[in-house]
């Protein structure tokens, strides 16, 4: 399997990400720079975690209008299995390639520590390994990771199996006091309507390892393997 | 300007009448204002450590580990595998009063490019803080500038903060402490230095562009706080983390090529430190053209430029042919670059300002002929006046116990770190709250590194010989709980004003005391910093000689189980047995946190310190450790070995255990000073019962005194018969809600 990891200026998860890809899931990465037209021959895009842009104006809202963001959304309009994690997400968001918004967290500060997210749907590319109600423990680190969508977009989302993660307690249950950043309905990932496109807050290449003392975000990126 | 003007103007930026002659002496002619700019600016304390190099000389400085040491950019040593790593710690107290979110941030900026401007990519951070009084008005405000300026950095930036300190305290009122330090990793023989050597090479300027911020803050550092502080606001620069990530990824891109002969940040006193320290390594000159350097105000005077301290710049030496190579990968990170002058033959700085020579200084004048006091010391009178503790039992242990977990010197920092993205790089094996050091893997090894940073100030004032050896012994020994051996140190010497011989007495005194206890445990001085005239309206500071440590591990990480090479501080499981290495002496109980939360009093001395049997304490926790012995390691400071049990039965993650201590009370005079004085060289550890008469023995065939404490249990209560029966939770509770009152 082949990945691309897209690398804006300010990205600073993209080794991260190659280092579980290739280490740990026996990919080969190749990485795409922002100003690039074209994405090389891939069978996964990942938009890593960090600062694209340095955030400015808003978190992910310059990237999307970057040269490589239209090869992304090329990509993924053909079918190619998309994640964008944390940063990733973010822009995501702001390219429409997701539905929803992310207001500030509602502590109003930076969030880094464990959550639990239970896997809502094992339909996209990334959760197939799972099994639906699995609970993973990720990492978070975010200052803007609060997902709003209205009322009836939530509607919508639900009704087409678009909510991929939520955060809960240690066992699944999804409750306020499990929600760390305010996100609406608790939730921490969504796809598109297809299914091929993931953005999530929680970091899996942060808890992709045992030395690390957690090894259960492995999962999402040796679905991908599985799928194709 | 006449010449009586500018003697009057040199005096303004602390060039002292003695100094201005000798200036005149040395150039045998007036100087203009922009060499008076960069004279004053080169001989501030910040930049010359002309009261303090006469004492630094005596640190141990040397070692088979010291790839690099004290005089470079950062310091390093020598890790296994054909790896360094490289390390520093840096001051930003003045600039962090002022200017507390901004402050701080460039502190950050400014240690990593310490770092990485010596081809190390930076792994971790750390900081150690120190505020006022937690109920002082300007505390708040303070604490939330700063913590938020570190976060708002380190997280863009991309580097874990991993750990670090935090202590409040009336001393540091009108005048807090934020020191920072970085870690980074690089191959042991492809470091980069900052020197110029080549006549004729290119010297190039990258980064952001300079505007009029921060303009004298060397200076600015080297004065005590009064009434104006307020005005000195405009000397704190503005630091923009974004454009530091891609000056990182741009210089370690660079460092990839052959075309770099020397390369070095410009930090305190800018483009004039950067080029003088060059010029001097190399023993050759600089020529600048003023000109050319890249602005990001209008009409900027060459005085303002080579002073100002606009933040994410670098000056690089580059082999003359080979320029190519800045233009190509500085225009792919977007970053300003020029070439804006080169090497010269002559040992002069000359800058050139629309043609004209602004500035003909030779180097020497701004470094060795620079001045160097051996100011006057005075032991001072307040040791004198100080009173023995007197403390009577308190009616209710169980409540004097909660209180101390929730002193704010001692309760959880989890509401700190958690705003710090400390998991970044997949490397944080012992996260902050995990254990008594941090652990980081290095990236595409199996091998990693432990750091800590400690110094407890109040036992510094009370002794400030002892108190700086006791901050190295409790780094030392937060190294080996983790299961790590110690290697080197760097330190941040946060004094108060050097003109008060009680202050220079106790730098003095402290220096000699971290160099015995560097020289017991072979961790020589490899870089640092020291911060003087940290005083506010002729208060001084308690002395704060903060010491960090580097340690590695000899045996590769293995995944987590029994033979997982490390240890972190929590209790793993019922049944286990809890043993304490060491010796407790109730008389230790000056300076100690419990001494000061429930009598307001410093006490007379600092705990005692027998360097023999703490080495023999910590070597002995590393073998058991390396063994697969330990199931858990945490050793006793703030708050005591009652502290310290709590801690392992609250562990990091909640999972809150008890503990059912079995020690005969009957052989204890006064169970609150036993459970809460806070003698050194003491380890709390938690064994299999199985494991337990192996470790016993290895103790004593150790020659280290050994207690079993007790047994741990499901049922979350601290409980030892007759004296104290507590649920885990209460402690907890007041552990977790301690710093609660800095958020209403």
């Amino acid at each position: 399997m082949k990945v691309a990891v897209v690398v804006f200026p300010g990205s600073n998860c993209e080794r991260d990400c190659e280092h579980v890809l290739e280490n740990v899931i026996g990919a080969s990465v190749v990485r795409a720079w922002h100003r690039d037209h074209e994405l090389p021959k891939v069978d996964c895009v990942v938009l890593p975690g960090g600062f694209s842009y340095g955030d400015y104006l808003r978190a992910g809202a310059v990237s999307k209008i970057s040269p490589i963001m239209k090869a992304v959304s090329e990509f993924a309009f053909s079918g190619g299995p998309v994640i964008g994690i944390c940063n990733g997400f973010q822009v995501l968001l702001e390219c429409g390639l997701l539905p929803g918004a992310m207001l500030r967290n509602r502590s109003l500060r930076f969030v880094c520590k464990d959550t639990f997210v239970r896997c809502a749907t094992e339909r996209t590319p990334f959760t197939s390994g799972l099994s639906l109600g699995e609970v993973l423990k990720l990492p978070i680190a975010h200052a803007e990771g609060n997902y709003y969508v209205d009322a009836e977009e939530l509607r919508a989302l639900q009704d087409n199996d678009q909510i991929v993660f939520q955060y809960t307690s240690g066992d699944g249950e999804a409750n306020d006091g499990a929600n760390p950043n305010g996100s609406i309905f608790n939730i921490a990932g969504v796809c598109n309507r297809a299914g091929n496109v993931l953005g999530m807050m929680p970091h899996p290449e942060r808890a992709a390892e045992d030395v690390l003392g957690n090894s259960g975000g492995a999962a999402l990126f040796a679905s991908i393997i599985h799928t194709l | 300007m006449n010449n009586l003007d500018k003697r009057r103007f040199a005096a303004s930026h602390g060039v002292s009448d003695e100094e201005y002659e000798r200036v005149l002496e040395v150039l045998g002619r007036e100087p203009s204002m922009t060499e008076i700019g960069v004279v004053s600016a080169m001989w501030s304390e910040h930049c010359s450590y002309k009261s303090s190099r006469v004492h630094l000389k005596k640190f141990p400085t040397t070692g088979p580990q010291v790839v690099q040491g004290p005089g470079e950019n950062a310091g390093a040593v020598d890790i296994g595998g054909g790896l360094a790593a490289v390390f520093k710690m840096e001051s930003h107290n003045h600039p962090s009063y002022i200017e507390p979110y901004q402050g701080a941030a460039t502190g950050v900026g400014g240690i990593l490019r310490d770092v990485f401007t010596m081809g190390a990519r930076p792994i971790a951070s750390l900081n150690s803080l120190r505020f006022g009084a937690i109920d002082h008005a300007r505390t708040p405000y303070l604490f939330h500038g700063v913590v938020g300026g570190i976060a708002g950095y380190g997280n863009c930036v991309g580097v874990p903060t991993v750990g670090g300190e935090i202590y409040f305290d009336a001393s540091y009122n009108g005048n807090i402490l934020v020191n920072v330090f970085t870690v980074g990793v690089c191959k042991k023989d492809e470091i980069f230095l900052g020197v110029a050597r080549g006549v004729g090479n290119p010297v190039f300027y990258v980064g952001a562009g300079t505007g009029r911020d921060g303009i004298h803050g060397a200076t600015m550092a080297s004065a005590q706080f009064s009434d104006q502080t307020e005005e000195k606001r405009p000397t704190v620069q503005v630091g923009d983390p974004f454009r530091e990530k891609l000056l990182l990824e741009a210089c370690l891109e660079l460092m990839k090529t052959d075309v770099i002969v020397g390369i070095q940040d410009m930090g305190a006193a800018g483009l004039t430190s950067s080029s003088v320290e060059m010029a001097d390594r190399g023993k050759l000159g600089i020529r600048i053209d003023a000109d050319k350097i890249p602005v990001r105000e209008e009409n900027m005077s060459a005085y303002e430029m080579l002073l100002s301290e606009s933040q994410e710049r670098m000056l690089i030496v580059v082999e003359r042919g080979k320029e190519d190579a800045i233009a190509r990968i500085f225009d792919k990170w977007e970053l300003e670059w020029a070439q804006i002058g080169e090497v010269i033959a002559e040992q002069r700085f000359e800058v050139y300002e629309k043609g004209e020579l602004a500035c003909d200084l030779p180097v020497s004048l701004l470094t060795s002929a620079a001045p160097q006091y051996d100011r006057p010391r005075k032991r001072p009178a307040y040791l004198d006046a100080l009173k023995p503790a007197v403390i009577d039992a308190p009616d209710d242990l169980g409540q004097a116990f909660v209180e101390l977990m929730a002193s704010p010197n001692i309760c959880s920092r989890a509401s700190v770190y958690k705003q710090f993205d400390h998991m970044v790089g997949i490397g944080t094996v012992v996260r902050p709250g995990m254990g008594d050091a941090a652990v980081v893997r290095i990236p595409g090894t199996e091998q990693a590194l432990a750091i800590t940073v400690d110094c407890n100030s109040r036992f510094c004032y009370l002794d400030p010989r002892e108190g700086a050896k006791l901050a190295v012994a409790e780094c030392a020994r937060n190294i080996s709980c983790v299961g790590a051996t110690p290697l080197g140190i760097t330190d941040c010497l946060n004094f108060g004003d050097p003109t008060h011989p009680e202050v220079m007495w106790q730098f003095s005194e402290a220096v000699e005391g971290m160099s015995e206890a560097c020289i017991a445990f072979d961790t020589p001085v490899v870089s640092g910093n020291v911060s003087l005239y940290n005083a506010s309206f002729d208060k001084d500071i308690y002395p704060t000689p903060t010491v960090a440590m580097v340690g590695n591990f000899s045996r590769l990480l293995e995944g987590p189980g029994r033979a997982q090479g490390y240890c972190d501080a929590s209790f793993k499981g019922e049944g286990d047995r809890v043993v304490l290495f060491g010796r407790t002496d109730t008389n230790d109980i000056g300076g100690s946190e419990y001494l000061w939360t429930r009598a307001a009093q410093l006490g007379q001395r600092p705990p005692r310190l027998d360097l023999e049997l703490e080495k023999a304490v910590q070597r002995l926790v590393r073998d058991s450790i390396a063994q697969g012995l330990l199931l858990s390691a945490h050793d006793c400071a703030d708050g005591g070995l009652g502290v310290t049990l709590a801690e392992c039965c609250i562990g990091a993650e909640g999972h809150a255990l008890g503990l059912n201590i079995e020690m005969d009370i009957d052989t204890i005079a006064r169970a609150d000073l036993f459970l809460f004085c806070e003698s050194p060289s003491r380890i709390v550890v938690s064994v299999r019962e199985a494991d337990l008469s192996a470790l016993v023995s290895q103790a004593e065939a150790a020659g280290v005194p050994s207690t079993v404490i007790g047994t741990v249990t499901a049922l979350p209560r601290l409980v030892w018969p007759g004296v104290l029966d507590l649920p885990t939770g209460d402690l907890q509770h007041a552990h977790k809600h301690g710093l609660s009152r800095l958020d209403a």
